[in-house]
């Protein structure tokens, strides 16, 4: 008897918030606040400041996700989520959004009933090592310590990757990536291992980062991006395209500054249907027709987003690489907006 | 005479079912049954309707899917290609493996501390209360991330060791290195290797085990009946013939033989490559979760020990001392045998918790059953639901095991009342 309600308990606690997302939207637009799942802290992509407020490259998308759909990027509540916690907080309806550098798999987008509105940053998993190790391959790593976060893809393409080269290695299950940077700075693992986005991130907050390397294998793709729960389509359809319009802006070369002046005088058709000065785009997703515009206010375009956080300018001093335009050969292609 | 009439039950009315005293208590447990009865088929059913909503269903199929990530500590054989159930198994050893140590630690360890606390030593008795009162009072998670610390910075990670003239030189006569990983110790080797017994499912045994464990228990078992023997002995004639030398020769003989025989001998760490190689390395997370566990439980234990003394009359060590016993084999044979009986229930209690606590181990990146089943293989499977369940169902199997065997053995030791 007792088991039984013991039981029953543990699955209301994991399910009872599991009822009523058919409408993700009326529910955020009647709470007027968005719930972002971002990470608990990692320069550059979602950390807050001495005073509280959050910034970064995740950050951002949420505050125009929020424009979008509230009118105001800074109604959004930020709930930090750990690797192993985010999928969870993301299906019992804890968040609207997981904006937390997750990578876009297959058993994610189907098994764990996800669904993922686009890829915000093209990335992949890297090693960094202290440079007087002398290592300059991850071929040379066999019988290395190395530190993986638990509950994330890196731990199983680590695994992969050491056993298709035939290497050794032992593993050090951590928890966070803070608990990751005193392990590898204290020297008990020889390598610290994740999406190199993350390792830059990391490194930019160390006291000595010309000391350390990423090496330069890249050994696996890791598509970060934006997810919603499966099953409300247009919640999904709202984030991605709150994502594509973000690129799609500095395709066009509209940004922050420049876009009171382009609804006011641009006569490309392309940029009028996106600020919608000619068609109400906005009205097929269940918003207004400035939708676009305000999520391009909130933070800039995806290029100022990227520069402003992450980019060469930052002490993160990430290359755009994959994450260029696709004129500039990168990936990044907004599908059109008409 | 006339008879008073008997007194005739009333007729059953419903308001008896309330008011009537024979009947209120058994209708207050069908209304509680009834009402528990309604919250546990709402939760399961809310639960089936949610699932089905999020288009989820309930099965362990993923137990047997390939599992993909590796473990650092492995009792039995295992990859990355295995399955996530022989990773639950190889989380569920680890469990059990710092239990078992952190009981038998913190068992001694508490007895020691609750034995000092009651000395006559002034200074000494405060040094003990003041180490239980720190380690009680703090939260467990927090000693495993300071002890983890203290591993992690005070010790040098193995390339101190390297170079001509390293900054740190291995101890024990070059036998074993502390680093910030793992405690590097001599493992033993056999010139004579006689195989292994395997068990199927790639755990084997090898048979020199095997043979020690035999010949370690039949020693024991030996003893015991030459200790009766002699006691038959001396029951007859007074007089006991001397043992020891034939009980030390049962009980370390064939075990030297042995030695000899498989060629046991200790093989040294040595620094190869990124890490020490040939011998045992032993993790600093178990170390480190092992450490904490005993500590913190060791303060409980020994505050039940204190009870359980001084719940013994102060005449019973009186009448010891009178007798001429020394304080220790008054405390060994008096006051311990009989305070045992007090302390043995509270500290079931204490191996359960210690038992479960040791699921905060992934804070010491040691991976337990909570780590691999209940972290890594339902991240990466998303079956939440069915991982919990099952983890909990062998953290309740465990901890019933471990009372019924407690309980068993307090039967043994209780106070006999005839």
């Amino acid at each position: 008897m007792k088991k039984t309600a013991f039981l029953g308990t543990i699955a209301v606690a994991g399910m009872a918030a599991g009822m009523g997302f058919a409408d993700t939207l009326s529910d955020v637009k009647a709470r007027g606040v968005l719930n972002c799942g971002v990470n608990t802290g990692l320069v550059g992509f979602a950390a807050p400041d001495a005073n509280g407020n959050w910034a970064g490259f995740d950050i951002d998308l949420c505050k125009a996700i929020a424009a979008a759909v509230l009118g105001d990027p800074s109604k959004v509540k930020y709930v930090p989520t750990t690797g192993q916690t985010r999928f969870t907080a993301l299906s019992s309806g804890e968040v609207d959004v997981l904006a937390r550098n997750s990578t876009w798999t297959f058993s994610r987008d189907t098994d764990l009933k996800l669904d993922f509105a686009g890829v915000n940053y093209y990335d992949g998993q890297g090693f960094m090592v202290p440079k007087d190790l002398g290592v300059t391959s991850v071929k040379e790593l066999s019988g290395a310590t190395i530190c993986i976060q638990t509950g994330t893809t890196t731990e199983l393409n680590l695994a992969d990757y050491f056993k298709a080269n035939g290497l050794e290695y032992q593993p050090v299950n951590i928890d966070s990536n803070a608990e990751g940077e005193q392990q590898y700075m204290a020297g008990a693992c020889d390598a610290y291992t994740t999406d190199i986005s993350g390792l830059a991130a990391t490194r930019a907050a160390f006291a000595d980062p010309e000391n350390h390397v990423i090496l330069p294998e890249v050994i696996s793709k890791e598509p970060l991006g934006p997810a919603v729960r499966h099953g409300d389509n247009n919640w999904g359809d709202i984030v991605r395209w709150t994502l594509n319009a973000l690129i799609a802006a500095e395709e066009y070369g509209v940004t922050s500054k420049n876009i009171e002046e382009l609804v006011k005088s641009s006569n490309n058709p392309e940029i009028q249907r996106l600020l919608g000065v000619t068609d109400n785009l906005g009205a097929m997703i269940g918003l207004d027709k400035d939708w676009a515009k305000r999520a391009i206010q909130a933070s800039g375009n995806y290029g100022e987003i990227f520069a402003a956080n992450i980019g060469e300018q930052t002490p993160i001093g990430l290359a755009r690489g994959l994450n260029a335009q696709w004129k500039e050969g990168g990936l990044l292609y907004a599908q059109p907006f008409r | 005479m006339t008879e008073a009439p008997l007194p005739v039950d009333p007729p059953f009315r419903i308001s008896m079912l309330v008011y009537d005293r024979r009947y209120r208590s058994m209708t207050f447990q069908v209304i509680v049954f009834i009402l528990v009865m309604a919250l546990c088929w709402w939760l399961i059913s809310n639960t089936i309707q949610n699932l089905a909503a999020l288009g989820k269903d309930f099965n362990f199929g993923f137990l047997f899917q390939r599992a993909g990530y590796d473990i650092s500590q492995r009792p039995i054989p295992y990859t990355s290609d295995d399955t996530h159930l022989r990773a639950t198994f190889v989380g569920l050893l680890n469990t059990l493996i710092v239990s078992v140590l952190g009981c038998v630690a913190a068992t001694i360890l508490g007895v020691a501390i609750g034995v000092a606390r009651l000395s006559k030593s002034w200074l000494f008795a405060r040094l003990m209360t003041v180490y239980v009162e720190i380690f009680r009072n703090i939260p467990l998670l927090l000693w495993i991330l300071i002890i983890y610390a203290i591993f992690t910075e005070v010790m040098p990670p193995p390339s101190a060791y390297r170079g001509d003239d390293p900054a740190w030189s291995m101890i024990l006569f070059d036998n074993v290195a502390l680093t910030n990983r793992y405690t590097a110790i001599p493992s033993l080797g056999m010139t004579n290797d006689p195989g292994s017994l395997d068990l199927g499912a790639r755990i084997t045994v090898n048979w020199a085990t095997i043979a020690f464990l035999v010949a370690i228990i039949g020693g024991w078992f030996l003893r015991d009946m030459i200790l009766k023997r002699a006691q038959a002995i001396q029951d007859r004639t007074g007089h006991r013939p001397t043992t020891w030398w034939i009980n030390l020769s049962v009980m370390t003989v064939p075990s030297l033989l042995l030695i000899w025989y498989f060629g046991l001998h200790l093989m040294s760490p040595e620094l190869k490559g990124f890490n020490f190689g040939g011998g045992l390395n032993v993790h600093n997370s178990l170390v480190v979760l092992w450490l904490a566990l005993t500590l913190y439980t060791g303060a409980f234990i020994a505050e039940i020990v204190r009870g359980g003394i001084l719940a013994i009359s102060h005449g019973q060590s009186e009448a010891a001392f009178a007798l001429g016993l020394p304080p220790n084999r008054t405390m060994n044979l008096v006051i311990l045998p009989q305070a045992l009986r007090v302390i043995i229930p509270p500290l079931i209690s204490q191996y359960l918790n210690l038992m479960k606590n040791s699921s905060l181990a992934i804070a010491a990146s040691y991976m337990d059953l909570r780590a691999t089943l209940g972290g890594t293989t339902l991240n990466q499977t998303g079956r939440e639901l069915e991982s919990m369940v099952l983890m909990m169902l062998i953290y309740l199997a465990l901890s019933l095991v471990i009372s019924a065997g407690m309980n068993m053995f307090n039967r043994r030791v209780r106070l006999k009342e005839r």
